[in-house]
């Protein structure tokens, strides 16, 4: 837009400031109700931060919510982050090698086997989630991290879309690997892997954080609080039987249940936005 | 000793119905370039990909420096390709695109430094090693593929329309260089291009091909000079050959010519001559500066009759000029097999 005109520019402007408002609003107030106590929050949310912020947090971080049996949330954040970054990486090795069979390697039904897992995008987890629980359960994979990624691991959105990118990778470029004496999971290895840098970069945030927000499966799977993830944790906080929730601490719980995905967000986002300015063809 | 011989080869795609090279034999001796030269289509790409081994052989036997390389890898037949859209590993730096297959072949470090300086230095890239592909022009990764070919010191280069993508000037610019290089190198050499002014300011060897056959092979001045087909004839040459029956110009047919006879004048071989048996109503005068292109119709024929005369002689649409050619300038072809007479 290079036109001048005022009016414009502010609605522009008030349009992005209203809805970033709408956006950041429900995180503000669950910060703000992390850091008062308990009897507070429950009188009613006040709308400016008080003085429990470090107490809240030092009682979740460190003590855990015994009263609604769960551990203390730092062994929480580490299983979400061992199962998000078992997921994410799983699901990248696998979508990566499955596309390059499927691109570069004529065998029999090869088209079918892509048809196959194009077909799996239709079938969210929830849908499989019975026979998959079986599975996981008589291969005495429950309350494991094994239980909790291994069965989420196959990825149908990253061996499409892989697919798409080794499309596009001219093929004198494979000629020219393998005139170089480059065997194929050499040329794997040295040219299609590092061309895939931004995809990989790309997926890599999308995978964290659809690993790092599964529910319903670390749910199903986990009975031992050793293996409680953060997110299923946070539902059980708020299950507290009999009392009133302790909203402060949930409050806290969520908001450090927030902050790995940001995280990734942001130092993911710089290599991302490099490889998408560093044009490379 | 590398030379490159093809014994019958032949090639048909899966599906097809006619091959693409219905079987055909060509021996390139060592040291040669040898260009092959056609319209697209005409199977010099697959020809030069079966030899490269990046596309496989139906039938027939390709030997290189008398080996038979039928059923080796690309990578086992020492040979370099040179890509027209250059191939280069977009992620890797200018040292280390030509360094790649040096690498794989497990060569010591210090000799693919050495190695790849000196293709360096011979292409004049010596500034340019740390440099992705991305930060060159065109011509430089032109030379930065043809650094990549020359470091693995192979039995032969293979080159693939690699001039297609540069712009006219340094088209011609790299065209010399690349015809130096390979004189310095004495590498056999294999060129394909469509361009026939490229086939023969760069040939040692000329191939002509049309449909997966080879129409004639020889040095660039035989082929220009007599033309073994009336393919060759209008392919070889710009402008082309004027091909005309014999009934128009009476006096150049030879008696002996058959009816079905045509017969060629290059446009370069129409001298303008005041009593010349061939009058021209000239329609168009292209000026291009040392010569000028004369386009003109003989009475009773369709097509143009081209002349390409020195810039000095006056000539204007409308007039009615006349030309003789010379008896070497008279080529006589069968009308009918298109083959050459005499």
């Amino acid at each position: 837009m290079v036109e001048r005109r005022p009016l414009l520019t502010f609605t522009q402007h008030a349009v992005l400031i209203v809805g970033a408002a709408i956006f950041v609003f429900p995180i503000y107030l669950a910060f703000v109700a992390s850091t008062h106590t308990g009897t507070e929050v429950n009188r009613g949310l006040p709308l400016l931060p008080g003085d429990q912020m470090q107490e809240n947090y030092a009682i979740v971080l460190g003590e855990g919510l015994s009263t609604a049996g769960a551990p203390p949330i730092g062994l929480m954040l580490m299983n979400s982050t061992i199962m998000a970054l078992a997921i994410t990486l799983g699901k990248l090795a696998i979508s990566l090698l499955s596309s390059f069979a499927i691109v570069y390697f004529k065998f029999p039904f090869r088209v079918l086997a892509f048809w196959t897992i194009f077909i799996t995008l239709m079938l969210p987890v929830e849908v499989r989630i019975l026979p998959t629980y079986e599975v996981v359960a008589q291969l005495g994979m429950l309350n494991s991290y094994a239980g909790l990624s291994i069965p989420l691991i196959a990825s149908a959105t990253a061996t499409f879309l892989f697919r798409q990118f080794f499309m596009t990778v001219p093929d004198e470029l494979t000629e020219a690997a393998r005139i170089d004496g480059a065997g194929p999971m050499k040329f794997f290895r040295d040219i299609l892997v590092p061309l895939s840098r931004t995809n990989i970069a790309a997926l890599f945030v999308i995978l964290f954080i659809y690993g790092w927000n599964q529910y319903l499966w670390p749910l199903l799977v986990t009975t031992d609080e050793s293996y409680y993830t953060v997110v299923m944790g946070i539902q059980r906080l708020a299950n507290s039987g009999d009392q009133l929730p302790q909203w402060n601490l949930i409050m806290a719980t969520a908001i450090l249940a927030l902050l790995p995905p940001v995280i990734v967000i942001i130092v993911m986002q710089r290599l991302f936005v490099r490889g998408l300015v560093e044009v490379e063809k | 000793m590398s030379d490159i011989s093809l014994r019958d080869v032949r090639k048909v795609y899966s599906g097809a119905e006619a091959p693409t090279i219905p079987g055909l034999s060509l021996e390139i001796v060592s040291g040669e370039l040898c260009v092959l030269v056609g319209p697209s289509g005409c199977g010099k790409s697959t020809l030069l990909r079966m030899v490269a081994g990046l596309e496989e052989v139906s039938d027939g036997e390709i030997a290189i420096a008398g080996r038979r390389v039928n059923d080796l890898e690309p990578a086992e037949r020492d040979i370099s390709m040179v890509f027209q859209n250059y191939a280069l590993y977009p992620h890797m730096t200018v040292f280390n695109n030509m360094a790649y297959g040096l690498k794989n072949r497990g060569m010591p470090k210090d000799e693919i430094r050495r190695r790849v300086d000196e293709a360096a230095v011979m292409l004049g890239l010596d500034g340019f090693l740390a440099r992705r592909p991305r930060e060159l022009s065109g011509g430089q990764r032109q030379r930065v593929a043809m650094g990549r070919a020359i470091v693995r010191e192979p039995a032969a280069f293979l080159f693939d329309e690699p001039l297609s993508n540069l712009d006219a000037k340094l088209r011609v610019k790299t065209r010399v260089e690349i015809r130096d290089l390979q004189q310095r190198l004495r590498t056999t050499s294999i060129y394909v291009t469509h361009d026939q002014q490229e086939a023969m300011t760069l040939a040692d060897k000329l191939v002509v091909m049309n449909a997966g056959q080879i129409e004639q092979i020889g040095t660039p001045i035989e082929v220009y000079e007599r033309p073994a087909s009336l393919f060759v004839a209008g392919f070889i040459g710009s402008p082309p050959m004027n091909l005309l029956p014999p009934s128009a110009v009476p006096s150049l047919a030879p008696a002996s010519a058959p009816e079905h006879a045509l017969i060629g004048i290059r446009p370069e071989s129409m001298v303008p001559a005041d009593d010349g048996p061939i009058a021209l109503d000239v329609r168009v005068v292209e000026r291009l500066g040392a010569t000028s292109t004369i386009h003109g119709r003989l009475p009773g024929l369709e097509s143009d009759v081209i002349a390409s005369v020195p810039s000095t002689v006056p000539a204007d649409p409308g007039r009615t000029m006349r030309f003789s050619s010379p008896g070497d300038g008279v080529h006589l072809f069968d009308g009918r097999t298109g083959r050459r007479l005499g």
